[in-house]
C-alpha cells in the first residue's frame, strides 16, 4: 500500500521542479527551436515552390522561343514567297515589253522594207522604161534610115485610118 | 604557459566522462556484492539467515534518505520537515543509517523503514505529532539531476539553432531534431490538430522529462538507480497536470459533452456522475499505466538479481545476467514507450477537449 500512495514531499517537489523545468524549456529552448524548425521547413517550401515556378518560367520561355522561332520562320518563308512572286512579276512584265518592242521594231523594219520595195521597183520600172524608149528609138532609128520604108509605113497608116 | 586547449579539448572532455564511467563500473562490482552483503546480513540479524528478496527489492524501488553509492557508501540528503510548530532541517546524516533517533527542535524523530516519524523518549511512535516530510530525498535529488541534463541538453540545442539559423541540424541538434518533429508530427499533429501548437512545450517537456528519468532508472549505479517515473506520486504530478490542462482548454462542445449529452434529460442525474468519473479516470490511467510499467520493469530486474542470493550460488548467474541483460534491453524500449504513450495520451485528452464540432 505504500508503494501506491503519493508522499506530499515528492508531490511537492515534482511540482514545483517540473513546473520551473517546464517554464525554463518553453522560454529558452522550445521557443527557438521550434521557431528554426518552423523557418527552416517554411523555407525548404519555399525554395521547393521556387524551383517548380522556375521550372514553369522556363518552359514557358521554351514555348514562347518555340512560338518566336515558327512566326519568324512563318514570315521568312512568307517574305520569300512574295519575293519570287515579284521576281516572276518582273520577268513576265520586262518578257511583255520585249515581244512589244520586238513586234513594233519587227512592223518598222517591214514598213521600211516595203517602202525601199516600192522605191527600188520605181526606179527599176523608169529604167526600164528608158530603156525601152531607147532600144525603141534605136530600132526605129534604123527602121527608118530607108525612107521607102518611111512612107510605107506612114501609107499604111493612112490605110488604117481610112479603114476607120 | 596557457594550458586551457588541453582541457577544453573535446577529446579530454569524453575521456575523463569515460574515465568516470568506467570507475563506476568497477566500483559497482563491489558495490552490488557489498550492497547485497549488507542487505543479506541485515536480513540475516533479523530473519536468521534468510534472505528476503521482497524487502530488499521494496527498498530498492522506494525512496530514500539516503542516495546509496555503493557498499557503506551513501550521501546524505537534506531533511526538511514540516511539523505543526515549524519547519525543521537537517541532514540526513544524523538518523546514522536509520540506527539512531535524532533529537530535532520541537521533537525526536527516528527513521521507520526509511520513513520519518516522531518518537518519545523511549523510541515509541507519537502518531499525534503531525510531521510533513518535505525532504530532499534520493528520488528529488535524482529529479534535479535529469532537469539539469534536460536544461543542459536543450539550452545547447536552441544555441545551436542560433548558431546555425537556416542550416541542417549537426551533432546532438541532429539527434533532437526528429524526435521533436516525431512530437510535433505524430503526436500532436494529429491529435490535437489545428491548435496544436500552444501545447507542443507542455507535450515536449512531459516527453523528454519522462524519458530522460526512465533511462537513469535503468543506470545500476550511482547517480542512476532511482525508480522516479515508478513512483506514484511524481506520475501522480504528471496525471494532475494533464488533468488541469486538459480540462481548462476544454471549449464549449467538450463540457456540453459532459454536462448536456445527447440522451433525453432523465438520464442525466446518471450520465453526471457517470461523465465526471471518465473526466477523472483519464488522467488516473495515465498515472497508473506510467508507474506499474517502470516498477514492474525495476522488479523484474532486481528479482532476477536477488535470485542469486536466494539460491546462494554465484552459478545461478549464468542464467540471471543474460535475463537481467534482456530485461534491460527490453526496458531502453519501455522507457521510450513509455514517455511516447503518456505524451501520445495527453495530446489526444487536449484533442478532445479543443475538437471543435460541426454539427
Amino acid at each position: 500500500m505504500e508503494l501506491v500512495t503519493p508522499e506530499i514531499g515528492l508531490v511537492f517537489w515534482t511540482t514545483v521542479s517540473f513546473l520551473i523545468l517546464f517554464f525554463l524549456l518553453a522560454k529558452f529552448a522550445w521557443k527557438p527551436i521550434m521557431k528554426a524548425i518552423d523557418e527552416r521547413e517554411r523555407s525548404i517550401e519555399d525554395a521547393l515552390l521556387k524551383a517548380d515556378a522556375a521550372k514553369e518560367e522556363m518552359s514557358r520561355l521554351t514555348n514562347e522561343n518555340e512560338a518566336l522561332l515558327k512566326q519568324a520562320r512563318a514570315e521568312r518563308d512568307q517574305i520569300l514567297a512574295e519575293a519570287r512572286k515579284l521576281k516572276e512579276q518582273i520577268v513576265a512584265e520586262a518578257r511583255t515589253t520585249a515581244q512589244t518592242e520586238g513586234a513594233r521594231m519587227l512592223e518598222l523594219a517591214r514598213i521600211e522594207i516595203n517602202n525601199q520595195k516600192a522605191l527600188a521597183l520605181t526606179d527599176v520600172k523608169n529604167q526600164v522604161a528608158a530603156l525601152s524608149l531607147e532600144i525603141a528609138e534605136k530600132v526605129l532609128r534604123k527602121e527608118f534610115e530607108d525612107g521607102s520604108k518611111q512612107d510605107a509605113l506612114v501609107a499604111d497608116l493612112l490605110k488604117e485610118v481610112k479603114l476607120k | 604557459m596557457n594550458f586551457s586547449h588541453i582541457l577544453n579539448s573535446k577529446k579530454i572532455a569524453l575521456s575523463v566522462v569515460l574515465s568516470v564511467f568506467l570507475t563506476f563500473c568497477t566500483c559497482k562490482t563491489f558495490a552490488i556484492q557489498h550492497e547485497e552483503h549488507a542487505a543479506e546480513a541485515a536480513a540475516e540479524t533479523e530473519h536468521e539467515e534468510k534472505f528476503e528478496p521482497s524487502e530488499v527489492i521494496l527498498e530498492h524501488i522506494a525512496d530514500s534518505h539516503f542516495f546509496h553509492v555503493g557498499g557503506h557508501i551513501s550521501f546524505p540528503l537534506p531533511v526538511i520537515l514540516y511539523t505543526d510548530k515549524g519547519f525543521e532541517v537537517f541532514s540526513s546524516e544524523k538518523f546514522e543509517h536509520g540506527h539512531k533517533a535524532h533529537q530535532g527542535k520541537y521533537y525526536t524523530y527516528a527513521l521507520v523503514k526509511d520513513k520519518i516519524k516522531v518518537v518519545d523518549a523511549e523510541g515509541k511512535i507519537n502518531e499525534e505529532a503531525k510531521v510533513y516530510d518535505f525532504s530532499i530525498t534520493k528520488n528529488v535529488a535524482s529529479m534535479w539531476l535529469s532537469i539539469v541534463l534536460l536544461l543542459v541538453i536543450f539550452f545547447s540545442v536552441a544555441s545551436a539553432y542560433k548558431k546555425r539559423e537556416g542550416k541542417a541540424p549537426k551533432g546532438l541538434q541532429s539527434f533532437i531534431e526528429p524526435l521533436i518533429v516525431f512530437v510535433r508530427d505524430d503526436i500532436a499533429r494529429p491529435n490535437i490538430g489545428r491548435r496544436y501548437n500552444s501545447f507542443m512545450p507542455l507535450l515536449l517537456t512531459i516527453f523528454f522529462f519522462i524519458w530522460i528519468n526512465n533511462l537513469i532508472g535503468l543506470v545500476p549505479f550511482f547517480p542512476g538507480g532511482s525508480n522516479l517515473t515508478g513512483n506514484i506520486a511524481v506520475t501522480f504530478v504528471l496525471a494532475v497536470i494533464t488533468l488541469i490542462v486538459t480540462n481548462i482548454n476544454g471549449n464549449k462542445y467538450y463540457w456540453k459533452h459532459i454536462f448536456l449529452p445527447d440522451v433525453p434529460f432523465w438520464l442525466y442525474p446518471i450520465m453526471w456522475p457517470v461523465e465526471l468519473v471518465g473526466v477523472i479516470s483519464k488522467p488516473f490511467a495515465l498515472m497508473i499505466r506510467l508507474f506499474a510499467n517502470i516498477t514492474a520493469g525495476h522488479i523484474i530486474v532486481l528479482s532476477l538479481i536477488s535470485l542469486i542470493f536466494v539460491f546462494k550460488s554465484a552459478y545461478v548467474s549464468l542464467v540471471s545476467v543474460p535475463f537481467v541483460v534482456f530485461m534491460d534491453v527490453l526496458e531502453l524500449l519501455v522507457a521510450a514507450l513509455q514517455a511516447f504513450i503518456f505524451t501520445l495520451l495527453t495530446a489526444l485528452f487536449i484533442g478532445t477537449a479543443v475538437e471543435e464540432h460541426h454539427h
